[in-house]
């Protein structure tokens, strides 16, 4: 079953010969517990696509649903419930805010939504656990290691009940294992069900995903089929060990 | 790869068997080369031709033998883990070869051509990474090789996108004429 789904999105910037279409009749869907990567260069329209499936943009035409409801038909405020409620976002600056503390930055999206401050505070800090950044909670962003500071952006990306999980190059400056260990983290939270799409131009990190999507200027030109088993690479697969 | 100073490497730790030597050969390069035993008693025949190793011979060349390393094996160990490997010499690497090969085919988009051995590498690099979600932090010499597959691969997928964002740029911009043979360059191999 798919939990997001673009339908023949097209993103067009500007007018008469300065128009340009950053997006084009694109086609994708991403199933429940699914970890999908975009791969792309630079200008591709992969970070364009990524604010058409989270409704931080409007598309020019086509449609976009999000768990069985499409955005098409919802009202500003629906919309704004929606991403507070089911759409987590990483994004490559970590956009933590610099006077909250690691726990309220997680936090904040769960009161905005009306939860009270105690039981959204709990939420927090159990996303914050199970990222292994719970002893930070009460650091403020500058206190924290740039690893510290992408868990506390992945937390509040899945904190509560959030079900789909956008990142756009979540790895940042990262280095490779710490890559390696937000990719993990995001994939943790598809084995739980959230369905996440990841934009990337790095291919260590795409190949975390289930499916990788090729997108070049605003088309979807390719996908990988899923790769055989990892065990025909071992001299004794695990089984005989 | 060397498997003559792999296992020295290995004798460097103590005596064994030849048998012993393959088991600790493909654990320690986290199974993903397998070697046979018959390659494993014709190294271990040429080290000790060279003085490298000696055995005790008693069980002539069966597999009760027991293998020990020399202190010139001691030495040539140290010195080869030191020395420089060789990546002087240009490959003549095929996906290169195909690249430059598609340029000059009639009808084929060498974009296309990119993009499926892109999609290709990103397959395989899939393939390794799974393995590092399963195995890795338990096993540090399967992690260490399958992070060396996976820079390899990557470095081919960084090289094709290069290639694709220059040929992209080539055909918005095809050079006007070709460069005059006064300035045409010429790859001069360093001695």
């Amino acid at each position: 079953m798919s939990f997001l789904e673009l339908r023949n999105v097209t993103k067009r910037y500007g007018e008469g010969d300065a128009q340009v279409v950053a997006v084009q009749d694109v086609d994708l869907l991403v199933e429940v517990g699914e970890l999908v990567a975009v791969m792309g260069p630079s200008g591709s329209g992969k970070s364009t696509l990524l604010s058409i499936a989270g409704s931080l943009e409007e598309p020019t035409s086509g449609d976009v649903i999000v768990g069985g409801a499409p955005l098409a038909t919802m009202s500003r405020n629906e919309k704004a419930r929606l991403r507070r409620r089911t759409i987590g976002y990483v994004f490559q600056d970590f956009n933590l805010l610099a006077g909250l503390t690691a726990a309220e930055n997680v936090s904040l999206p769960l009161e905005l939504d009306g939860v009270p401050a105690k039981r959204a505070r709990a939420a927090a800090m159990a996303a914050l656990e199970s990222l292994d950044v719970a002893g930070r909670g009460s650091h403020y962003p500058d206190q924290l290691s740039g690893g510290e500071r992408q868990r506390v952006a992945i937390a509040r990306a899945v904190v509560a009940e959030r079900r789909l999980l956008l990142a756009d190059e979540p790895s940042g400056a990262l280095d490779s294992l710490n890559g390696d260990a937000v990719m993990r983290l995001i994939l943790a939270a598809c084995n739980r069900g959230v369905s996440a799409v990841v934009v990337t131009h790095d291919a260590q990190l795409a190949s975390w995903a289930d499916r990788v999507v090729f997108i070049r200027d605003g088309r979807v030109v390719d996908q990988t089929v899923p790769p055989p088993s990892p065990e025909s690479l071992l001299a004794h697969p695990p089984a005989r060990r | 790869m060397s498997v003559r100073h792999a296992l020295l490497a290995l004798l460097s730790e103590g005596p064994k068997y030849g048998l012993q030597l393959r088991q600790e050969f493909e654990a320690s390069t986290g199974e993903v080369w397998p070697l046979n035993i018959g390659q494993v008693y014709t190294t271990l025949q040429r080290l000790e031709r060279d003085g490298l190793v000696e055995s005790d011979g008693s069980a002539g060349e069966g597999p009760q033998n027991v293998f020990r390393i020399t202190p010139a094996g001691e030495q040539e160990i140290k010195s080869w883990l030191q020395a420089p490997t060789d990546l002087t010499a240009p490959p003549r690497d095929e996906l290169v070869i195909k690249i430059l090969s598609a340029l000059r085919v009639p009808g084929v988009d060498v974009q296309d051509v990119v993009q499926a051995h892109r999609r290709y590498l990103i397959e395989l690099m899939q393939q390794w990474t799974r393995l590092k979600e399963d195995e890795a932090d338990f096993d540090l010499s399967l992690a260490l090789v399958v992070d060396a597959e996976l820079f390899r691969l990557d470095s081919l997928v960084r090289w094709l996108d290069s290639a694709s964002g220059r040929l992209k740029r080539a055909s918005v911009q095809p050079p006007l004429r070709s460069p005059a043979p006064l300035f045409r360059r010429r790859v001069v191999v360093r001695r």
